[in-house]
């Protein structure tokens, strides 16, 4: 018995200088030849940071495109879904009131082009894409409120869309935060 | 076709092109044949010198388990003291607390027996120091060990006759540097060049284009992350675990880190017909295995892109259920990746399970009851062998003669063992969510960190499903959770960490045993009336058992939960 504890404390000593520093050590190294330099790649307006390209974040004005509901509230130091199962009633009464207001701030938009992304909760309470449609819809909202040509949005929105990994795996979609930050500078 | 099911259907095929040859590769690698990584072996003979391990010394079944579970027991005194001082220990640069002793006891236990069930959330439960010197090390030498339990099995039934199951501190060395650290390390690197983080700097402070001002965790994630997948382990950087955007950035991590799911706990079955040479064994119990996993997949990825019929009433396009999911990751892959990680007792999640459809959470619990489908790295095929003995029994009994495995004859002692592993999880998963059931109805208002009146998230079926999946899932050592459920308050932290204990080392321990006394026995050689355990016709049978001994055991748990849910939904 006292053989074994002893090989395993050397053991142990051993492999944690491996494991847990060489090994990511030698990844941090590696990451500063990548975009951001491994500490997350950001986005700038007009030469300042304006967040990460990967964290979504929270847009409630009718001027911008609005993001997926999140139950983090877009705290970004404290990632969380909304857990919610998928008939509690609650919880499904919030995903309607949800509805109502989005037409609310949305009029003359039917209910059946609104996409489920829009009114659900994503998984990290971060997701900083929403689907293409998600974006068409709140079209019409947008250039009405900057005072802008609807189509010129709507061929911002197009021109945003990111195509699936090689054209056909995965879902298409569009980076909210990206979109915003062009149609800030459209004017 | 649609793109998602494209996607899902590419990373599928691609996780059994890549099993294929890393199987033959870990083989070789334990077989002592020559492999491209034998420029590792100066840096496995200074390791062994250190620590005065004697590479070439064999081990009996009981040698090999007293190593294992000695260097197990020093591994979790040193996690515990550890995440119980993290406040004052360095590389803590956003000043996260020490865990409290029941939750510390949790953390411990839970990432050692490699299953990452998580009561904290990362952003704030962990130092930096931590998530490398306790998290990121054990992640990689508890899926060792599972491996090095796997060779054991593997070395009893390739002599005629032994009572050398190989050399236990070998095994768990060159698992990590041969298989686990070299595959981590490219995963690694594809995940910080696609924008995880792997930068030791603290949170950042931005501004956002609205004017808000926001927080953002960071920190050395990339490594983490990579033998989180390939380890089978789980437990995430980020509170949301793979959901979150930094930790999964695109589609294309998403199918990296699938594979890394499950690419070496499919190897490792073809590496059992390559050690053994006994290949035509290896593809049935692929094929078993993959039958069924293909089944799950197909379930939930229907279910998951058909959307919630509640919100359908409400008049809206549905593009699948998303709530709890990424519009980069979309239903599809979401819904792959549950069976995935279930499948292997891994964990990590990229959507949240608490909000799949009842359908779909009925089959990952189920899967997780199961938890042979692949399984964990090394444990999965140990717990496969236990039902491959149980149909080895009664194939014996039906055919009315002695039962024989690969040559060995299979008697009473061995079967009792195998009974006893079995009942095992039914036992734990039913009585720990009943116990859990019973004070949330009776006791209500225990002075509790959270008092079980508060435990559910979600009212009705759903909420009993919440107590029965962290039950199953600590049974598995899986680490998912219905992450709704308020966990990290003490009874929870206690009860699932014994629960994880004995559901760690005695289905470890029990195949190891049974192979110990199976390997001493005389050889038996083939005869006419000699059991084909590598026909496909005993395939089908291992279904059944596997079928019925779940359905048996299961059956009125899930009946309870999820399936209620379904018909009422």
């Amino acid at each position: 018995m006292k053989k074994y504890l002893i090989t395993s404390l050397k053991l142990t000593t051993i492999m944690l200088v491996l494991l847990s520093v060489i090994y990511p050590l030698f990844i941090a190294g590696v990451a500063l030849f990548a975009l951001g330099k491994g500490k997350g790649e950001t986005l700038s307006k007009d030469g300042k940071v304006v967040g990460y390209e990967n964290i979504g974040q929270s847009f409630t004005e009718d001027r911008y495109f609005w993001g997926r509901p999140s139950a983090a509230g877009y705290n970004a130091a404290g990632s969380s879904g909304s857990n919610k199962g998928p008939t509690n009633p609650e919880y499904l009464k919030t995903v309607s009131d949800r509805i109502d207001t989005f037409l609310l701030h949305n009029p003359g938009i039917e209910r059946s082009r609104i996409p489920a992304d829009l009114v659900t909760a994503s998984g990290s309470g971060l997701d900083p894409d929403i689907s293409p449609d998600g974006a068409r819809v709140q079209v019409k909202r947008v250039a009405v409120t900057r005072h802008l040509n609807e189509s010129k949005v709507a061929s911002l929105v197009e021109s945003h869309i990111e195509k699936p990994l090689l054209g056909f795996l995965g879902p298409e979609k569009i980076n909210v935060l990206k979109l915003n930050i062009a149609l800030d500078q459209l004017q | 076709m649609n793109t998602e099911i494209l996607g899902v259907l590419v990373t599928l095929l691609l996780c059994f092109l890549l099993a294929y040859p890393l199987g033959k590769y870990i083989a070789n690698v334990f077989l002592g044949k020559p492999t491209f990584t034998d420029f590792m072996l100066p840096l496995e003979r200074f390791i062994y010198r250190v620590s005065g391990i004697d590479p070439k010394k064999g081990m009996d079944w009981k040698q090999f388990l007293k190593a294992m579970l000695t260097i197990n027991m020093l591994w979790f005194v040193y996690a515990f003291l550890l995440l119980c001082f993290q406040g004052s220990l360095p590389l803590n640069p956003d000043g996260n607390a020490n865990q409290s002793p029941d939750l510390a006891f949790n953390t411990a236990i839970s990432f050692l027996v490699n299953c990452n069930l998580q009561h904290y959330s990362g952003e704030s439960g962990l130092s930096y120091f931590t998530q490398l010197f306790v998290i990121t090390f054990l992640q990689f030498v508890t899926a060792a060990t599972g491996i090095a339990c796997l060779v054991a099995l593997f070395n009893g039934f390739k002599e005629k006759t032994t009572n050398n199951l190989g050399n236990f501190w070998v095994y768990l060395v060159q698992s990590t540097t041969r298989i686990l650290l070299p595959l981590s390390i490219v995963v690694a690197v594809i995940l910080a060049f696609n924008g995880t983080p792997a930068s030791f700097d603290g949170k950042d402070s931005i501004l956002t284009l609205q004017g808000d001002s926001v927080q953002v965790s960071r920190g050395p994630a990339a490594g983490m992350i990579a033998i989180k997948q390939l380890g089978t382990n789980g437990g995430g950087w980020f509170g949301v675990n793979s959901a979150h955007p930094l930790e999964n950035p695109n589609y294309l991590t998403n199918i990296v880190e699938i594979i890394s799911i499950v690419v070496i706990p499919i190897a490792l079955v073809f590496s059992l017909g390559f050690y053994l040479q006994r290949r035509k064994l290896a593809r049935v119990i692929f094929a078993v295995m993959t039958v069924m996993f293909i089944a799950f997949c197909t379930i939930n990825i229907y279910y998951e892109m058909k959307g919630n019929p509640a919100i359908d009433k409400m008049g809206i396009a549905q593009n699948g259920s998303m709530e709890g999911k990424e519009v980069r990751l979309g239903a599809a892959a979401t819904a792959l990746w549950s069976v995935a990680t279930t499948s292997t007792s891994n964990g990590s999640v990229n959507g949240m399970h608490d909000s799949l459809t009842p359908m779909s959470g009925a089959v990952i619990i189920l899967d997780m009851m199961i938890n042979a489908l692949y399984g964990g790295v090394g444990v999965g095929l140990l717990n496969y062998f236990i039902f491959l003995m149980i149909a080895v029994f009664i194939s014996g009994l039906m055919v009315g003669r002695t039962p024989e495995f690969l040559g060995h004859k299979v008697e009473a002692r061995e079967v009792k063992i195998t009974a006893l592993v079995t009942l095992l999880s039914a036992f734990l998963i039913k009585g720990g969510t009943a116990l859990a059931a019973y004070f949330y109805a009776h006791h209500p208002e225990m002075a509790w960190a959270v008092q079980p009146g508060n435990w559910l998230n979600n009212p009705s079926y759903h909420g009993f499903t919440e107590m029965l999946y962290e039950f199953t899932s600590a049974n598995a050592n899986n680490g998912s959770g219905f992450e709704g459920l308020a966990d990290n308050n003490i009874f929870w932290n206690v009860s699932t960490g014994i629960v994880l204990i004995l559901a760690r080392y005695l289905p470890i321990i029990g195949p190891i045993a049974i192979v110990g006394l199976l390997a001493k026995k005389k050889y038996v050689p083939d005869s006419a009336g000699t059991l084909e355990v590598d026909s496909y016709t005993f395939g089908l049978m291992t279904i059944a058992v596997i079928i019925i001994i779940n359905a048996l055991s299961y059956f009125p748990a899930l009946a309870l939960g999820p399936i209620a849910e379904f018909f009422n939904q």
